[in-house]
């Protein structure tokens, strides 16, 4: 069907029809000038199809641009299609059964799963140690990596280094983080014991009692964490412009307040940038969660995605999974939406 | 880079915008860079300012700074001393802060390894390894792949309602690998078995291979976002005088935009490579034997049994999944960094 696509048609319907549509104005620039030569190429091809047949024909199909926009974007599309976009549907669908995986047919259960969930304590307990721990560990990672970029940014030697080996933490293994931080919380002989007992203060139970494992796993994920909000921080100290200090100072600022007349609404789009992007993150925070604590202890530690996980493949509860799964996604659209709104009114106003 | 490239114009027009690169990129890197270091220096720390006169500042600046060099550093050096550490030195108090075996460099025992031969004979690593480096190859090289080919469609090609197919790939960024997580296990497992073995006769199922575990994270939405905006940004004039020449698309992309967008592409693969090392929650669920799990899965499984009885052996194998990792970002941490930044100050 494909052969039909007579190229030279084909560049002139979209050609005037796309053009403006795109990003960067060079593209539709670009585009023309370089018709013609496809055009020269088709008909080349076309000449030879007689003489040397299937190959040119192959080659005509090939070189035209429609194709091979299709053939560029297939893999891409059809993964997605299987891998993100069919499955979120399967999951709704899902989340409307009753199945263990087991039998051969899912029972159709209509919202009782939804029903279940919002109808239970253990549920509530969940949303509310998701938002504690969204809360704790985003606060927690975006002030102390702003804080620590405020310093990176004096000039100060070794800095550079320091960027470096506080970012570190982000790239590493959270499964492998959260092993070595577990011998750090050893009420025995972990270090923590140890450095506290230096400032004459007693260990406290950290993973064993439900309160501490919360603030444990918060410890764990911001200290992972820091370096990403710092670097990115540090990225946006850099880019405002100094005559605005220049300025701030000439009125007679002192630090504090050039601090916070200066920098703190020059990096207005990184702060929005740093807390999406961290509040994302500790949503799908799995691999600390379910090292450390398992959930536990009672539950204290499980949120919403160790949840996901719990009914889906420990109790085996597809449908639970599945609807809690849907409660996630919900959560982090709203968060991605409300985003999206308030950048679009920041660009309105700017 | 094209020096393969037969094609004089193109190259001339290439080396002509990599010598403007390189003016601009001097002038960019300027505000950060030593050569304007006294004038960005007069502005923010003015002579007469007490932050500059008075060494007292400097003296803090550096002092927070050691606090929070020591505040990272001290449990990734727990972690590597833990694992030279004997039993009797994992349970002493007050801990051991040297290890026995680092303190007499030239003793018996010196290099003290035994923690991690116990931790390599305890769990199959070496398959682990193996496991993890073909999921890290195949998912990386998979979303190199479709993140040019898609980003080249995107940026060069033309196509009707090319806009709404972009936006379309953009919401897959909205659905995350945890939400998905049931529903690809179902469809790769139960869905797929009871599929093939309907149409062919056989079962397939992707749960504890090898493509089951990448073949999801294979396709990349950010990839084609970021690849796209660098190719973008790449010099018209050059590609359309090798399109003149008459260079094929796929000429083009090897030979031209991929060469030329070399150090975007080196920094999404190095991010996409520790994603993919680092991967935990997918191949948990989707593994069933030892043989199939990479080394964040072995490990988890190692110190569920271990656990917190024999620390020393734990964190040796803790350091076979993040050493490889610290050495690549010893090795390209400039990348990296700026890489991240750049994305999220110029998104």
């Amino acid at each position: 069907m494909l052969q039909e696509n007579d190229p030279t048609v084909s560049r002139s319907a979209t050609g005037t029809g796309k053009a403006g549509g795109q990003p960067g104005g060079a593209d539709a620039a670009s585009a023309r000038p370089s018709g013609p030569l496809t055009g020269a190429e088709a008909g080349g091809t076309t000449a030879a199809t007689a003489v040397t047949g299937r190959q040119s024909r192959f080659q005509k199909l090939f070189r035209s641009e429609q194709t091979l926009f299709l053939l560029f974007i297939l893999p891409n599309l059809v993964l997605f299609t299987t891998f993100s976009f069919w499955p979120l549907f399967f999951n709704v669908y899902l989340s409307l059964t009753s199945w263990n995986f087991l039998t051969p047919t899912r029972d159709f259960i209509g919202l009782d799963n939804y029903r279940y969930l919002f109808g239970n304590n253990e549920f509530w307990t969940v949303m509310r140690t998701t938002l504690i721990y969204t809360i704790g560990a985003v606060g927690g990672a975006v002030s102390l990596g702003l804080l620590s970029a405020l310093l990176l940014n004096q000039k100060l030697k070794f800095r550079t280094p320091v960027r470096a080996m506080i970012f570190a933490p982000t790239l590493l293994s959270g499964v492998a983080i959260s092993i070595v931080w577990f011998y750090i919380f050893d009420p025995r002989v972990g270090l923590l014991r140890e450095m506290l007992g230096w400032i004459g203060v007693g260990s406290p139970p950290w993973l064993r009692d439900p309160q501490w494992a919360l603030v444990s796993v918060i410890i764990v994920y911001v200290w992972k964490n820091l370096g990403f909000a710092a670097v990115i921080y540090l990225a946006g100290l850099q880019g405002i412009p100094k005559d605005l200090y220049e300025a701030a100072k000439v009125d007679g600022a002192n630090a504090f307040q050039r601090f916070f007349a200066v920098t703190w609404p020059q990096l207005g789009s990184i702060h929005f940038f740093v807390m999406v992007t961290s509040i994302l993150g500790t949503l799908q925070s799995f691999d600390i969660i379910r090292t450390l604590t398992a959930g536990g202890p009672v539950n204290a530690t499980t949120n919403l995605i160790y949840y996901t996980y719990q009914q889906s493949f420990i109790n085996n509860n597809a449908g639970r999974g599945a609807s809690a799964a849907m409660v996630l996604f919900a959560v982090m659209l709203a968060v991605t939406v409300i985003q999206y709104r308030i950048s679009e009114r920041r660009t309105h106003y700017a | 880079m094209p020096s393969r490239n037969p094609l004089a114009a193109a190259r001339t027009g290439y080396r002509a915008w990599a010598d403007r690169q390189r003016h601009l990129g001097i002038a960019a890197s300027a505000p950060t860079g030593p050569s304007a270091s006294p004038a960005g220096d007069d502005i923010s720390h003015p002579k007469p300012s007490l932050l500059s006169r008075l060494p007292f500042d400097r003296l803090l600046g550096y002092a927070l700074m050691l606090i929070l060099t020591a505040v990272m550093i001290v449990p990734l050096y727990w972690m590597v001393s833990g694992a030279f550490k004997e039993y009797a030195e994992i349970r002493a108090i007050p801990p051991v802060w040297i290890p026995q075996a680092w303190q007499n460099p030239f003793g018996p025992d010196a290099l003290g390894f035994g923690n991690f031969v116990e931790a390599w004979n305890a769990a199959p690593f070496g398959r682990f390894y193996i496991n993890t480096i073909i999921i890290t190859l195949a998912g990386t090289s998979g979303e190199l792949i479709n993140g040019c080919l898609c980003a080249y469609a995107f940026a060069f090609l033309r196509f009707p309602f090319k806009t709404v197919i972009f936006v379309i790939i953009l919401m897959a960024l909205m659905i995350p690998g945890e939400v998905t997580t049931l529903p690809n296990y179902i469809s790769i497992g139960s869905t797929l078995r009871s599929i093939t073995s309907n149409l062919l006769g056989v079962e397939v199922s992707g749960i504890n291979t090898y493509w089951g575990i990448f073949l999801p994270a294979v396709s990349t939405a950010y990839g084609t976002f970021l690849i796209r905006q660098a190719f973008l940004g790449l010099p018209r004039e050059v590609l359309e005088a090798a399109r003149l020449e008459g260079a094929g698309h796929l000429r083009l992309l090897w030979d031209m935009v991929i060469p030329m967008a070399r150090p975007v592409l080196i920094t999404y693969a190095l991010i996409s490579a520790v994603a993919h090392w680092n991967a935990y929650l997918w191949p948990l669920v989707v593994t069933r034997t030892q043989e199939m799990r990479p080394l964040t899965v072995g490990i988890s499984y190692l110190f569920d049994t271990e656990g917190n009885t024999n620390y020393g052996v734990v964190m040796a194998a803790t350091c076979f999944v993040v050493l490889p990792l610290i050495l690549v970002f010893i090795w390209a941490q400039k990348f990296i960094i700026d890489g991240i930044a750049s994305g999220a100050t110029k998104g």
